[in-house]
Parts: C-alpha cells; sequence; structure tokens
C-alpha cells in the first residue's frame, strides 16, 4: 500500500471559509484532533511555533476568541502579543491600514485580527507580510467557529455527510453563520436557516440551506440546532419587537426542542443569552449541550490553523 | 481674426436629428460656421483637420460633476477636473453644490463662474442647492442662484425627506422655470447599505440597499412634480423597479425626466469583486438584470440622461474598509468609452448612445450645445470609436484616481476636442 504525500494547505491566510475546499478544511480538523489531545495532557506545550510572533488584534471587545487564540498560540510556543485597538488608536485617527503597517514594521509571523467591519481582514492581509487569520469581521466570517464547530461535531457523529443543521436567530448579522453555512454544506451536512424574516438576509435561499422564516419546521427531525446570539450590539433598528416576544417565539425550550430528533445535539457559539434565544435547562443538558466542547475544541482548532499558516509562511527575511 | 478650422473626411453625428453621414464641418470662432455631406469644399485659410473617416460630434455635457472646489481641492479642482473633461471628449459640465460650502448663495455661484473662467478648460455649469446649506429645511434662494448663473436645483446625493417642503421647492421652482433635480433614494429604506440588497451583498456581509428604497422615492416624488407641474430630473436611477416607477410616472404625465450613470450602465454588483472600495458608489451598483433594462431604457428614451457621476476620492477615503469607504468614482474620463461600448455590443446605433450625453441634456437646461448645427457653438469632439485602452487609474487626469474602472479594457476614445471652437485637448500631442 502507498501513502499518500501528506496534503498541503495551499493558502497563506485563513481570510473565511469561501475558497477552501473539502481537502483544506479536513487537513485543519485532521490536525486540530491532534491538539485536542496535546491540550488534555498535563504537558501541554508544544513547540513547532517556537520563535514566532504572533500579535491578536482585536478592534472589536471579544474575551473568548482572543483568550482562545491566545492560549493556542502560547501552547504551541509562540511569543503571543494582544493588542485591543477599541479605544486607544483609532481615537487618534489611525486608520485599520495604519495600525496594519505599524504591526507589520514589527515583524510578526501570524496576525489574528478581529473587526466590525466585512471584508477587514481582507484588506489586511494585502497590505501585510505576514499571515492573517480572521477573527470576525463583521458580518462576513468567522472560520474558527465554523471549523471548531465542525470538530465538535465530527467527534460526536463521526461524520457530517447527511446530517441536518438547523441554524437558528439572527442569520442577518451572524458572521457564525455564514462561515457554518458554507463549512458545513461542504462537509456534507444539510443546512436549514431560521430566524424571523427581520433577520434573514435576503439572498440567503441561494446559500444552498433552506430557508425557515418559523422555528418549528426548522426543527422538525434536526439532528443539530445551532443557536445563535441575539447580537444586541449590531440591532441599530427595531428587528424584533422585545426579548421577551422573541423567547416565545424563537427562544430554544425543551418544549420546540421536541421537534427534533430525540438526541438532537444543541450548539451556541457564546456568549449566550440565557433566557432570550436559549433556556438554561436546554443549554445546560449534559447529554445534548455541546457548548463546552465547542469552547474546548475552539482552542485545538486554532492551534491547527496556527500551526498550518506557520508552515506555509515564508522563512524569516535576514538582513544581510 | 478669429481662427476656422476645417474638420474633412468625417463621419458626422448629429444626435439631435439622429443623423449619421460622410461629411465635413467648418468651425469659424466659437461657432459651427457650416455643416455638409460629401467631400469638404476649400475655406480659404481654414485649418484643415483630416478626420481619416473617424467619428466627429457634439461634445459630451455631463449633468453629474463633482470638482472639489471649493472646499475639497485635495480632491479635485476646477483645473484638474475640466482637463479629464477635456480628455474625456466632454466639452460641458454641471458641477454640483455638494461643496464646502455649500453652494447656496449667489456669491459662491458668481465665485465658481469667475475660477472657471480662469481655470478650466470646458465649460462649467454650476448647480446649485436646492435647500440652503442641503439641509432639507429652508428653500434656496432659487431666483437669486438662477439669475447668478445656476442652471440646475438639486439637492445633492439625499432627497428631502420632508414631503411637504418638495411640494412647496417644486411649486416655487416651477414659477422661476427652474430645472430640479433630486436623488430617489428613500433614506429609511436604504438605512445603513453600502452595496446592492441581494444574494451578493448577503455573502460579504455587506448592509443592502433595497431597490425598493429607489421605487419609493421615485413614486412619491413624481406625484408630488405631477402635482405642482413641475419639471423634475431624477438623478441616477440605477434599477429595474425604479425604472417600471419611472415608466408609469411618465405615463401618467408627470414632468418628470431621469439620469443613469455611465457606470450602473457597465458594472454590476459582482464587481464589488473582494471587497474593491473603488467599486462602492451611491446608488450602489445593481444586478446584471437591473444594468440591462438601464440599457434598454436608454434605447427607449426611458431614460433620458448619462452621466458621469464624477465623484473623485483620494486613497484615504477609499483605503478603509467596504463600508467605511466613502462611496463614488472618477467618471470624466470614461464616459465616452461605456457609451461607446453600448455601441459595439450592437446594444444601440451611435447616435442614440451620444444623444443622452449631448442633445438631451442641452434640451434639459436650455443651453444650445449639444448639436450640430449652423449656428451651434462649436463643442465638437474627434473620436476614434473603435479605439482599445487599458483604463489604467494612475494615468487618468483626476486629481484623485478612483475609477471602478481600474485595470478594465474598454473601447474608444476622444482624440482631440474642441470647445467654442478651440482645442482643449489633442491626445496626438500630449501622447496619451
Amino acid at each position: 500500500m502507498t501513502r499518500a504525500a501528506p496534503y498541503r494547505f495551499p493558502h497563506r491566510h485563513l481570510l473565511g471559509i469561501e475558497g477552501l475546499n473539502r481537502l483544506d478544511a479536513e487537513a485543519i480538523l485532521t490536525r486540530a484532533e491532534k491538539y485536542v489531545a496535546v491540550s488534555r495532557r498535563t504537558e501541554k506545550k508544544e513547540s513547532v511555533l517556537r520563535g514566532r510572533t504572533q500579535i491578536n488584534l482585536f478592534f472589536e471587545a471579544s474575551t473568548r476568541t482572543q483568550s482562545s487564540f491566545e492560549i493556542a498560540g502560547k501552547r504551541l510556543g509562540a511569543d503571543v502579543m494582544n493588542m485591543s485597538v477599541t479605544t486607544s488608536s483609532v481615537a487618534k485617527g489611525e486608520t485599520l491600514l495604519d495600525t496594519a503597517a505599524t504591526l507589520n514594521a514589527m515583524r510578526p509571523d501570524l496576525l489574528v485580527v478581529r473587526h466590525g467591519a466585512s471584508g477587514a481582514a481582507n484588506l489586511l492581509a494585502q497590505k501585510v507580510g505576514c499571515a492573517v487569520v480572521n477573527a470576525g469581521d463583521g458580518a462576513h466570517e468567522h472560520p474558527t467557529q465554523a471549523l471548531l464547530d465542525a470538530l465538535s461535531l465530527t467527534r460526536r457523529l463521526g461524520s457530517l455527510e447527511g446530517v441536518t443543521v438547523a441554524i437558528v436567530g439572527d442569520i442577518r448579522h451572524s458572521r457564525v453563520a455564514r462561515s457554518n453555512v458554507i463549512l458545513l454544506q461542504l462537509l456534507g451536512a444539510r443546512v436549514r436557516l431560521a430566524g424571523p424574516a427581520t433577520l434573514l438576509p435576503l439572498g440567503a435561499g441561494d446559500w444552498g440551506a433552506t430557508v425557515f422564516d418559523a422555528l418549528e419546521p426548522a426543527l422538525e427531525g434536526a439532528d443539530v440546532v445551532m443557536m445563535l446570539r441575539l447580537q444586541l450590539e449590531r440591532m441599530h433598528g427595531a428587528f424584533v419587537p422585545s426579548m421577551r416576544e422573541y423567547f416565545r417565539f424563537w427562544g430554544l425550550d425543551s418544549a420546540k426542542l421536541a421537534r427534533a430528533k430525540p438526541n438532537a445535539l444543541i450548539m451556541h457559539p457564546g456568549p449566550m443569552n440565557r433566557g432570550v434565544e436559549i433556556a438554561s435547562n436546554v443549554a445546560d443538558d449534559p447529554e445534548r449541550s455541546l457548548i463546552t466542547d465547542q469552547v474546548e475544541m475552539g482552542v485545538a482548532v486554532r492551534m491547527a490553523v496556527l500551526d498550518i499558516l506557520a508552515e506555509n509562511a515564508p522563512p524569516p527575511v535576514t538582513n544581510a | 481674426m478669429t481662427t476656422r478650422t476645417l474638420i474633412a473626411n468625417a463621419r458626422v453625428v448629429d444626435p439631435a436629428r439622429g443623423r449619421e453621414s460622410e461629411g465635413w464641418l467648418l468651425l469659424d470662432g466659437d461657432t459651427i460656421a457650416d455643416l455638409g455631406d460629401g467631400p469638404a469644399p476649400d475655406v480659404d485659410g481654414a485649418d484643415v483637420v483630416d478626420a481619416a473617416g473617424r467619428v466627429v460630434c457634439p461634445g459630451l455635457i455631463d449633468l453629474r460633476v463633482n470638482a472639489g472646489e471649493p472646499g475639497a481641492e485635495h480632491k479635485e479642482t476646477l483645473a484638474t477636473a475640466s482637463a479629464a473633461a477635456a480628455a474625456g471628449g466632454v466639452t460641458s459640465v454641471v458641477v454640483t453644490p455638494e461643496t464646502k460650502p455649500t453652494i447656496d448663495d449667489p456669491a459662491l455661484i458668481d465665485f465658481l463662474m469667475r475660477r472657471a473662467r480662469d481655470t478650466a478648460a470646458v465649460r462649467v455649469h454650476p448647480a446649485a442647492a436646492l435647500t440652503k446649506g442641503l439641509a432639507g429645511t429652508e428653500i434656496a434662494e432659487i431666483g437669486l442662484l438662477r439669475d447668478a448663473g445656476a442652471v440646475m436645483f438639486s439637492n445633492g446625493p439625499r432627497p428631502l425627506a420632508d414631503a411637504g417642503l418638495m411640494r412647496r421647492a417644486l411649486l416655487y421652482a416651477r414659477g422661476l422655470g427652474a430645472l430640479v433635480a433630486v436623488r430617489p433614494e428613500d433614506a429609511a429604506l436604504a438605512g445603513r447599505g453600502v452595496a446592492h440588497e441581494g444574494d451578493y451583498a448577503a455573502r460579504l456581509g455587506l448592509e443592502g440597499v433595497p431597490v425598493l428604497a429607489e421605487r419609493v422615492q421615485i413614486e412619491r416624488d413624481a406625484a408630488i412634480a405631477a402635482d405642482a407641474g413641475a419639471r423634475l430630473l431624477f438623478d441616477q436611477v440605477s434599477s429595474a423597479a425604479g425604472l417600471a416607477a419611472l415608466a408609469r410616472a411618465k405615463a401618467d404625465g408627470a414632468p418628470v425626466s431621469a439620469s443613469v450613470s455611465a457606470f450602473h450602465l457597465a458594472l454590476n454588483d459582482l464587481d464589488v469583486g473582494d471587497y474593491r472600495t473603488y467599486a462602492r458608489l451611491s446608488p450602489p451598483l445593481r444586478a446584471e438584470h437591473d444594468r440591462d433594462a438601464l440599457i434598454h431604457a436608454l434605447k427607449d428614451g426611458l431614460v433620458d440622461v448619462v452621466v458621469s457621476a464624477h465623484d473623485p476620492q483620494p486613497p484615504e477615503d477609499k483605503r478603509l474598509p467596504f463600508a467605511e469607504a466613502t462611496p463614488g468614482g472618477v467618471g470624466l474620463e470614461t464616459l465616452l468609452s461605456v457609451l461607446l461600448g453600448l455601441v459595439h455590443d450592437e446594444r444601440m446605433s451611435l447616435a442614440e448612445a451620444l444623444r443622452p450625453a449631448t442633445v438631451a441634456p442641452a434640451e434639459l437646461l436650455g443651453l444650445p450645445q449639444g448639436r450640430l448645427a449652423k449656428g451651434a457653438p462649436a463643442d465638437v469632439i474627434l473620436v476614434d470609436a473603435g479605439a482599445p485602452w487599458v483604463c489604467k487609474s494612475e494615468d487618468l487626469r483626476s486629481l484623485s484616481k478612483n475609477t471602478p474602472f481600474d485595470e478594465r479594457r474598454l473601447q474608444g476614445r476622444a482624440l482631440k476636442t474642441w470647445v467654442a471652437g478651440r482645442v482643449v485637448f489633442d491626445r496626438a500631442a500630449v501622447g496619451r
């Protein structure tokens, strides 16, 4: 039996799931499996990123994603620096590209960026010399979230082939939904999107998913229910009348969950609004909720992404 | 002594008569002295230009140019905008009142006209603000502004939110015979949109501007114009839904007309590509079926005018995430190529393509330009209609280089431009 050559991830950056093929995604997930094991050891430190500099550039406040990337980089031996730009430079009128040029001059190997504007990571990637990881750009993509969701599911279900996943809530403003729609379908899942019509983007019907504007039919027979955070900070208009009305019609509770398959799994990218989009007893169901798995898989997936992109990064330039 | 120029061997295209013939044109001083078919007569003392069978037609009249002055001279000036115009075969520009300060005072019209006289290569006609400061709350001094030289009154990029004020402004303008132009885009429906609402913008995570925003505003303002009996120009209709509303209004006899930008005739929402901010325009580039409908409407005469929508923006306003970038594109040097592209694509005849940027805007404004006739102003261009070229932003004459056509292949350019009988651009002499 001949062994196939190891698959070489062909991208310099991870800006989105769009543009990845199935092999690319599986390469990341396979690598991540290894880092799940590493993360469960007492000795968690690896050295593949020793000598590498990773900058986490966050223009939007984020506790969990930023710390997940930080832990991932540190476990791989990178020097990790966190920069929150929500207040300092932007207030002084510095633009995204100015900040990028400044950081680029410090010669990082990996730049993890989160920004409130769609396309910000793409713009940065055009202007810096290092690998860029999109940690969420506006309502566009959040690729590592989708990858960690896929990893959580494949570890539980084996394969996503033919699995029905209902993604519920604020699809319109959700980068998590966009990345997941692409990745889950790439891995063979059937995706349903459900939300009040004001929170469904026009054109979602062309994404390959089935779109529902009522919750119960979307849950009917689903294997997985992924609830999205009702992103209050992006609600510039009145998209829903009230929190209690939202919970009544769109919040996942045991009664509504009964429409899904008996052992349907429950996911949420966090942070949760308990009592708004999800009832506590559902979120905390130890048998069915994958929510804490998602957090654990987040570190492993980000380790895999950083590792794979660092392999593709050009060797350090030596100034003669 | 006045100069006389005889343009011989020309393919003379007069969009006013829809006529095209092999012939000649004699410019005497600032007017067209004579023209005819067949071989040119001998004219004593005239400079002879051999058109070698190329197109000679009226210079283009562009109803929507942002020239930067006053207040944004780092983006564009009347001198740089008019250089771009001359190279683009545009001989008259109407400059928008969206300046700092807003053109809402007769003294500012006077300032603009004197600046233009001193620095501009082409004719410059100021448009004035319909409301003071473009704030949409008080009607500007339409009569005094008109007497100072304003040819049109617009509220810039926004319609008047207040329908009552819109009605009074139109009633007032009617009494003075003034032409009012408004952007048909309902602000509440447009919301924070930055791209055409549809599948592509949704994928990119960009807020969409629904075509409904255009349709609703056209329906409202056409009804008000009909009620007031006042002429109203819809500035840059972009969608099939907007065109349908326009067609209904025209069929009902509303005294409305409409323009479309050359960008929207040549590009669609997919040209946004990977968040290209040079393709961030307002109204946004629409879907392909909208673009197709605009071309049909142009041919049918439902849309009256094509504008460049020239809007210079420097890198600091464009090198930003898409939603944060300022909308707008420079268009003076690509307007003619877009019109010729419609001919090359066999969508319409040359006269049909030129009409909405020559005689049609001239008729709207009551200008004598835009036609080839004895005694008409000698604003004429010589065009190589088939010349292929690649639009490179750094080669543009505008101070700002934000063209959505960057790196695109276009066909057809002006070779020589006369304004009032004087050569203001000669491609052979400048070499590009």
